[in-house]
């Protein structure tokens, strides 16, 4: 219904655009008219779509694969060589019961995957330059070379004071409770860790589903275990223990195997359920957890301001709160007019006389190409320091695990020592494909926003590890060029005082 | 769906009028885009979603400040509704668990009810109070409910110079 109406008004659109454009927009808009396309197509993160949009998840999907093998592998087992047994000896309830607990657990798990954690859009160019002029305005006068404070903003929540920062990729200053995931490089909110095994960040919108996946795994685990127990016990009750033993690898090939697998997961997982219900009961995030946001040893009267006091009313908000809609429209068809936010992967890791974003908007390439000449010049001003942003975070660690399968990446936690600021910008470069826009940006992200390398090596090797971890992405070119655009602007506007 | 008068000047990236483009095309060949107004997000109150209700400067001279402090609380309210964590989201939520959450393959939130009512809203206000006086509202949900964004518009026949890139950055302004 609604596509319906936009296809002809679209073509209007084109035909409109056509006639304004500069060259090399048009052979875009040629594109353009013969296949529209949808948002998730142009999205800046690292995620990848599936069905059309319909289905997000993160990068690396391959530890998730594992989970759905595990899972039914071991549910796959217990049906096929335990059910028949106990439900013809004690009760056919049991394998009814299984089978909706594994479904339940099926659906929870897919559902936490493959839905939208709760990413924030990065900032319309609009947006993000009165951002720039509000906090330039707030610092005032700093000529080039001078350290700029760390942009931060403080509000004050129920009675704590909380501070909110800038996020140099999405170009935003970060909701409370949000942080910028290094793996699927996204402001996500309500930020809770990225899970590997569900291959996606939990965040506000998939949080429910990630617990009750846990929670309902654990009941599978113990449940499975319980029977298979169960069933040898009352084997060996008829035959005798050894018998049945031997009975079982010759019969049931695979029951030992089983055992050995839910032992484990179930320390681990009923481990993690617990943590999770003892973050929800007290409203608080992995992250936060992690950090001792909240934690008197912080500060004597810190507490979390988040929390409603009463641990049921925490746990109903965490579960049984509303569902908020996603933020990012991922079906939705792009239309030329509306500014769409600075990308980074956009995959046209072109150099800046060649570039071509494909939403990027016409004005802007006219106002571009007369300004690279200008840019060029003003570049050496502006970048003259090797400047880094952001230097007061917390000390280095090593990536912090919990006890449990999931491991999560605390995204603020900076991989590069604080002695990055003392590498000069110009020796280094050279390994790196264009120097100007990666010199550029580095000052401008901060420690936390690296992506995290593998290991605590990267701790001994900081510039190689984030060098090789710049280089298969050319996806920093194209953002580092629309920071060079603004700040060349901004200089710009400064030299001319209008 | 809220579509009532397409000549009307309604918020061009709204996604349930796609045929306002039109209109907003003809609103640019009539009046320019001089400025954008971006206010902020709220967050003394924790988390949830709230606009700042401070009168930004550059609408000093184009509307007034008790229009626009209505329209700001309304849209709070209307927030806030959504959000609310009471008896009608605590049903909502549990039947949508032992549903395995399938139920909302039919049935939209109450979250997504609200949101289409602040959509017609805004189409409402920008109908009545906003575009006589050359400003646009744009629905907080297309900026990710980061911002309310307002556009200033500018009659190009009064305008001498084109201002549309003299003001922020120049970019996507048409």
């Amino acid at each position: 219904m609604h596509l319906g109406l936009d296809e002809p008004v679209r073509e209007c659109q084109y035909n409109q655009i056509c006639t304004r454009n500069s060259s090399p927009m048009e052979t875009l808009s040629h594109k353009k008219k013969r296949t529209p396309r949808r948002k998730w197509q142009i999205f800046p993160g690292r995620n990848r779509f599936y069905c059309n949009g319909r289905v997000m998840m993160a990068r690396q999907t391959g530890v998730f694969y594992l989970t759905l093998v595990l899972i039914m592998v071991t549910s796959g087992l217990f049906f096929a060589f335990d059910c028949p047994f106990l439900a013809s000896n004690l009760t056919p309830a049991i394998p009814v019961i299984g089978g909706v607990l594994f479904l339940f657990v099926l659906g929870m798990l897919l559902r936490a995957s493959f839905s939208d954690p709760g990413v924030l859009p990065r900032a319309t160019p609009d947006e993000a330059a009165d951002l720039e002029r509000q906090m330039d305005a707030a610092n005032g006068s700093s000529g080039p070379g001078y350290r700029p404070p760390p942009r931060i903003r403080e509000v004050v929540i129920n009675g704590q004071t909380v501070k909110l920062k800038y996020c140099f990729t999405c170009k935003i200053f970060r909701p409370p409770r949000a942080s910028h995931c290094s793996l699927c490089d996204n402001c996500v909110e309500r930020f809770d860790h990225h899970c590997p095994w569900v291959g996606n960040c939990v965040g506000k919108r998939n949080y429910r589903f990630f617990y009750l996946f846990i929670l309902s795994l654990s009941f599978l685990t113990i449940f499975i275990f319980a029977f298979v127990i169960t069933h040898v016990i009352l084997r060996s009750n008829r035959s005798g223990f050894l018998n049945a033993l031997k009975d079982s690898p010759a019969r049931y090939p695979l029951t030992g195997r089983e055992v050995v697998v839910c032992f484990f997961s179930v320390w681990s997982i009923v481990g993690l359920s617990g943590f999770h219900t003892y973050l929800i009961s007290s409203n608080q995030t992995t992250n936060e957890d992690i950090k001792g946001s909240w934690s008197t040893k912080r500060a004597k009267n810190n507490y979390n301001p988040y929390s409603y006091g009463n641990v049921l009313t925490n746990c109903c908000a965490a579960l049984c709160g509303p569902l908020h809609p996603s933020l990012i429209d991922r079906r939705g068809f792009i239309q030329p007019d509306t500014p769409q936010p600075l990308s980074h992967s956009n995959g046209s890791g072109l150099y800046p006389s060649t570039q071509n974003h494909t939403h990027m908007c016409d004005q802007e390439h006219c106002i571009q190409s007369t300004k690279f000449v200008l840019q060029a010049a003003a570049t050496p001003l502006l970048h003259s320091d090797p400047v880094m942003m952001g230097r007061a975070g917390p000390p280095p660690s090593g990536k912090t695990s919990l006890g449990g399968p999931c491991s999560s990446l605390a995204p603020s936690q900076p991989s590069l020592p604080s002695s990055m600021p003392g590498l000069g910008c110009a020796g280094d470069m050279l390994t790196l494909r264009d120097p100007d826009a990666h010199c550029h940006h580095h000052h401008f992200v901060s420690p936390e926003e690296m992506p995290s390398p593998l290991g605590p090596s990267s701790l001994v090797l900081p510039f190689a590890a984030h060098g090789g971890h710049l280089n298969p992405a050319q996806l920093y070119d194209p953002a580092s060029q629309d920071s060079l655009h603004e700040d060349s602007v901004r200089g710009l506007v400064k030299l001319s005082s209008v | 769906r809220p579509e009532p008068n397409r000549k009307s000047l309604e918020g061009a990236e709204s996604p349930y009028c796609p045929a306002t483009f039109h209109n907003l095309q003809e609103l640019r060949h009539s009046a320019s885009l001089a400025n954008k107004v971006f206010i902020q997000r709220d967050y003394s109150e924790g988390t949830t979603c709230r606009f700042q209700t401070k009168f930004p400067s550059e609408l000093d001279s184009r509307i007034e400040r008790t229009l626009f402090e209505d329209t700001v609380k309304t849209l709070n309210n209307y927030y806030a509704e959504a959000e609310k964590i009471g008896g009608q989201s605590y049903l909502e939520g549990c039947l949508a668990c032992t549903t395995a959450y399938i139920i909302f393959l039919c049935m939209e939130t109450r979250y997504e009810k609200v949101l289409k009512k602040i959509g017609r809203y805004i189409q409402e206000q920008n109908e009545k109070i906003y575009a006589p006086r050359g400003l646009l509202i744009t629905d907080p949900i297309e900026r990710g409910m980061r911002v309310i964004e307002i556009s200033i518009y500018e009659d190009r026949a009064s305008s001498g110079s084109s201002s549309g890139s003299s003001s922020t950055s120049g970019t996507s302004a048409r």
